[in-house]
């Protein structure tokens, strides 16, 4: 064996950090031609089908068979008493508190349903289409209950979701600075402001959404064979196979969970779902591989919905604008059950509702409330995006109130660069940032002072198309987590996470990451991250993530942790294959340890032209022909690494909106927005990020919104009706960045998969009701429909055909009840 | 999802496609581009046992010129009508409305007869074929029949084709030289109109002296504004006088109230689009 390539050696090599590289996984993902969990197929591979509840809350009094079972093809048909000794209860990880209320989730239905879409039935066939027409035969009757389907009557437990439970609250948390230290009484504050200053009380919803990831969830589980295999479409491979284990009572060492491509999750794909559990049963009781994969519509009714929050706010100040104290009320609809983190999402707001902001006083309080719906769960930024979309709200409330710019009271408010790192009222230390850097910034890309004149010239003007100014000054918490947080908040995990670089004789290098993209491009910034640390070339490394088998250690992807913590994990790991190296070059150099160095891939000795690349050294560890004594025959490493703090990345973002004010039609003028995510190691990579993210902070402002029926039948059950939107609904955005690296890692890294999402929405609504201010308005609900729009502008007027304010059009929608009331038209919607 | 099992028949006649029909009977449908069909098989919505597809039957696709009128067979893509000169320049109403209909794929798969026979309230070509006096031609066993526009949209998804009959070709008077728009209004570019109105307009000197508006999702079936069109002859094609007489778009509509709006505001949105649609029609 020879080595047949030169180790690039030259120090004047480029940086790898900060090149915008083509991502090297784009090609396979997204010509489809990859191993997508419903591409696989397995010899003598059975497909099921799922027989789910057209009732949001029933009793299941007979479930007949017969007719499915006798269907040509048909192998079996499994109901949730056949299996309800095997399937255990779907797990919560994160039992906010010591009393929390929860009922036993199983995989399928037993005596009674608790949402629209829950499984009562699974027919196991030859073909897909066999399993689907057998389903249709499955024979089912309920016997209705009340259903509790608007939040805010659930949380008086008007009607309860789960009777056995004697309420739908099932916790209450509360976080007060007084009683933490980190600051003031805000009940205090709240009167001195009622008295000498300003006080504003808001009331705002935010709707439920639908993740909506593109490709379907998708499950194989083989048990043919020692082990358990398993692959699905998730973000959690090492969740999965933990609660196979703990769940359905598999050894864990007997379980490998692959999740291979994985086509989105935006926090959809973190959980380990009924439909998972149930193949896994099914496959296991029949002996052979079984498959699911869900329809569209499935997807929309079953898997986790996300947000679904009222949020009362209270938020005083003096009256030259300094903020004195926020209280927070929140009632956080769970939906019938508790997923693996649902109530933990609305608790992630917590420390996030101050923002960037130095509040005197602060109170949170959250009550999560069971109703008839599919559970929410983690959605792209879960918790962040609520907490955001308050204070940006009220401080555009605040600015109005004052009759100042509301870039001014923020400046006011916020905290100064010199600060940092800075404690907060609600118990964070931000790591870094430079507010007025990035502000200063978005004003100019954005052309404010222009667009804020030609908004006055059209007031005046009485143009029937208004232009309005939205401001959002984000930052959020990445990085999940600190498991010592993690325990506190009790969660059931920890929060650090794995990886390992395996030099080959060849020289090529294999990084294992604990990780599990699913999207994000991981391959390629870690490619960049390793081929800089090493000295070796970017087309060199490969990334292998997502299998049990060969990443065994990790927490996986979500919570923009996969960089801040995966990263640095990696980081660690390639700097110990370096140390390992080390010993081995100098024997074969005869050179003294303390002399060897590492330069671009390359150790050396000090002061001589004399060296070695490390993939000589890798080929030199692997023959093992000529090693020190007792040093082992490899370069290969490991680490572990657990955060000591989150990462806060912030940004400024600025959006102009034009509202043609006969139609309430909204179109997108300018959108810019400069984020400080730290170092960047691909900026194409947080450019594509930055900008999904910001498309789908816009859609919940403006398009989407499941909507259910007074029955709890969701009424958007299909892409005709729950509007996500694509390239052709928005506009050309202008994005760039500021740069305070993060001191939490050593690459200096903050996350960057949910900035956007978490910071588009305010200012979107923010823009929208700048437009709208001199119709007296001060509130639009999200979505901002055209009708609701329109209708706002008209509430007052009384005099338009239809002007008449309605239900859930205008603000203030204090004692409004939830959107569930809408009801669908007419329509023929399914067309 | 998986539609239903159903025979599939694939003629490449239209003899042959009338008797596929005949021996199905009433549990069988017709596809042509399959756009509204296949979604509607795939969620179960409907299982018919037959399903005839027109696709191979050449007869039925194309457009050409028959003196006074143009023809467009049944099973003519979005996309051959929308880039067609004859179709422009003789019933440029349906050109705008074409450019707007669902997506470039759809418009590549879905075709104009298929569209008009599905008769879903909120399609785009409705409007513009009742605003033209657009003729449908229909053939049965016993032979074939003309109906006009106005008796075609019968009702939410229903229309004059009786069972067992098929629409052929579409044949729509030319009105060269009339100026015309679609003013359609959505939330996102996908999505089905909230509502929109095809405008076709004659003018002369600046002065309307014919109007044809059609409104898409204001009642159970495309409607024809008539009262818009009385008003506006012989008016001026200004602002002012269009304002006034698009005033009365919402005369005699039903439409429907759903998620993107109840029926007042689709009321009031039909003024604001006629307007916008006549003046855009008119060049003004």
């Amino acid at each position: 064996m020879t080595v047949t390539e030169d180790r690039p050696t030259d120090t004047g090599a480029p940086k790898e950090i900060g090149r915008d590289r083509r991502r090297k996984e784009d090609q396979r993902l997204i010509t489809g031609r990859t191993r997508w969990t419903d591409n696989i197929q397995l010899p003598g591979m059975l497909h099921l089908a799922m027989v789910r509840s057209p009732y949001a809350h029933a009793r299941i009094t007979r479930i007949d068979t017969t007719v499915a079972k006798q269907t040509p093809n048909v192998v079996a048909v499994l109901t949730g008493e056949d299996v309800k000794d095997e399937q255990g209860s779907l797990p919560n990880a994160w039992p906010i508190t010591e009393d929390q209320k929860a009922p036993p989730h199983p995989a399928v239905a037993v005596d009674r349903v608790a949402f629209a879409g829950e499984i009562v039935a699974v027919v196991v066939a030859r073909t897909a289409a066999e399993a689907r027409d057998a389903a249709e035969l499955v024979d089912v009757d309920y016997e209705e209950l009340p259903a509790a389907v608007d939040l805010k009557q659930a949380a008086a437990d008007a009607v309860l979701a789960h009777p056995d439970l004697g309420t739908n609250k099932s916790a209450f948390w509360q976080y007060d600075s007084a009683t933490a230290g980190t600051g003031g009484a805000v009940d205090e504050a709240i009167e001195e402001a009622r008295t000498n200053g300003v006080l504003i009380e808001r009331e705002y919803r935010q709707q439920r959404l639908i993740p909506a990831f593109m490709e379907p969830r998708s499950v194989v589980s083989d048990p043919t064979g020692e082990q358990l295999t398993v692959w699905t479409a998730t973000q959690v491979p090492h969740f999965v196979r933990f609660f196979i284990a703990v769940v359905l009572g598999v050894p864990e060492s007997k379980v490998r969970v692959i999740a291979p491509d994985v086509g989105g999750g935006f926090g959809g794909k973190l959980q380990f779902t009924p439909e998972e559990a149930i193949t896994v049963v099914a496959s296991r009781r029949l002996g052979k591989p079984c498959k699911y994969t869900e329809t569209r519509s499935e997807s929309l009714m079953a898997a986790h919905h996300g947000r679904d929050q009222w949020q009362q706010l209270t938020l005083a100040a003096t009256k030259d604008g300094t903020v004195t104290g926020l209280k927070v009320d929140l009632i956080a609809d769970m939906g019938a059950y508790l997923g693996l983190v649902t109530s933990g999402i609305p608790i992630l707001g917590a420390f996030m509702f101050n923002s960037i902001y130095k509040f005197a006083a602060y109170q949170f309080n959250c009550t999560n409330v069971f109703t008839n719906k599919t559970w929410t769960d983690a959605y792209r930024g879960a918790g962040r995006p609520e907490a955001t979309f308050a204070i940006e709200r009220l401080m555009d409330e605040l600015a109005a109130e004052l009759g100042v710019d509301p870039l001014e009271i923020r400046e006011k408010n916020w905290i100064k660069h010199e600060e940092f790192p800075f404690s907060t009222v609600a118990g964070m230390e931000y790591d870094s940032g430079n507010y007025e850097a990035a502000t200063a910034k978005a004003k100019e890309l954005f052309g404010y002072d222009e667009l804020r004149a030609e908004q006055r010239r059209r007031r005046d003007a009485g143009d029937p198309v208004q232009l309005g100014i939205g401001v959002s000054t984000f930052t959020e918490m990445c990085g999940l987590a600190p498991s010592r947080v993690l325990g506190n908040l009790r969660y059931a995990a920890g929060g650090w996470e794995h990886a390992s670089v395996r030099m080959l004789a060849t020289g090529k290098v294999e990084v294992v990451t604990g990780t599990s993209p699913h999207g994000q491009g991981h391959e390629t910034a870690w490619s960049q991250i390793v081929a800089d640390r090493l000295g070796v070339p970017f087309e060199d490394v490969e990334v292998l993530h997502g299998d049990t088998q060969i990443a065994h250690k990790g927490l996986d992807t979500y919570g923009s942790r996969s960089l801040t913590v995966g990263g640095e994990a990696l980081v660690l790991a390639a700097d110990k294959v370096i140390e390992n190296a080390k010993p081995i070059a100098a024997h074969l150099l005869e050179a003294s340890i303390e002399d060897i160095e590492f330069n671009d891939g390359k150790l050396s000795v000090r002061g001589t032209d004399r060296g070695m690349a490390l993939g000589e050294l890798a080929l030199a560890a692997f023959a093992a022909h000529d090693l020190p004594d007792g040093v082992e025959p490899t370069l290969d490493a490991e680490a572990t690494f657990d955060p000591v703090n989150f990462s806060f990345p912030h940004g400024t973002h600025l959006c102009a909106v034009e509202i043609d004010t006969e139609t309430g039609g909204v179109t997108m003028r300018k959108y810019a927005c400069v984020d400080d995510v730290g170092t960047i190691i691909n900026p194409l990579i947080v450019e594509g990020q930055v900008h999904g993210g910001l498309l789908q902070g816009i859609a919940q402002a403006l398009w989407e919104e499941a909507v259910h029926d007074d029955a709890g039948t969701l009424v958007s059950a299909s892409f005709v009706d729950y509007l996500v939107p694509t390239a052709a609904d928005t506009i050309s955005f202008d994005v760039d960045h500021t740069t305070s690296p993060s001191t939490t890692n050593t690459l200096g890294t903050k996350g960057v998969g949910e900035a956007g999402t978490i910071a588009s929405t305010p200012a979107v609504v923010n823009a929208v009701v700048d437009a709208l201010r001199p119709f007296g308005v001060n509130d639009v609900r999200m979505p901002c429909t055209p009708e609701r729009i329109w209708k706002a502008i008209h509430a007052h007027d009384g005099a338009q055909s239809g002007g008449a304010p309605t239900e859930g059009a205008a603000a203030p929608h204090f004692d409004e009840a939830d959107t569930a009331d809408r009801s669908a038209g007419t329509e023929g919607a399914e067309q | 999802m998986i539609p239903a099992r159903f025979e599939y028949a694939a003629p490449t006649t239209l003899e042959e496609a009338l008797s596929a029909l005949a021996e199905g009977g009433d549990d069988a449908k017709i596809m042509a581009g399959g756009q509204s069909l296949l979604p509607v098989l795939r969620m179960r919505l409907n299982t018919p046992d037959l399903v005839v597809d027109l696709g191979r039957i050449e007869a039925l696709r194309g457009i050409r010129d028959d003196g006074d009128a143009i023809v467009v067979g049944a099973t003519t893509t979005h996309a051959e009508v929308l880039d067609h000169p004859l179709v422009r320049e003789n019933a440029f109403v349906i050109t705008k409305a074409v450019e707007q209909l669902a997506d470039p794929q759809v418009r590549h798969r879905g075709t104009f007869g298929g569209a008009v026979a599905h008769a879903d309230p909120a399609g785009d070509l409705g409007a513009p074929c009742l605003a033209l006096d657009a003729e449908f031609v229909v053939a049965g066993p016993g032979g074939t029949r003309t109906v006009a526009a106005e008796d075609f949209f019968v009702d939410l998804f229903t229309t004059a084709i009786e069972d067992g009959e098929i629409l052929t070709e579409i044949r729509i008077p030319k009105r060269p030289g009339w100026g015309a728009h679609y003013e359609k209004f959505v939330r996102v570019a996908h999505q089905w109109p909230i509502v929109a109105v095809a405008a076709a307009v004659q003018v002369d000197g600046g002065t309307i002296r014919e109007a044809r508006v059609g409104l898409t999702n204001m009642g159970s079936t495309p409607l024809r504004a008539r009262a818009v069109e009385d008003a506006l002859v012989g008016q001026p094609a200004t602002d002012a006088a269009v304002r006034e007489a698009a005033a009365a778009a919402a005369a005699g509509t039903n439409p429907p109230s759903d998620l993107n709006g109840d029926a007042d505001y689709r009321r009031h949105l039909a003024t604001v689009l006629t307007r916008r649609a006549v003046l855009a029609a008119a060049g003004a």
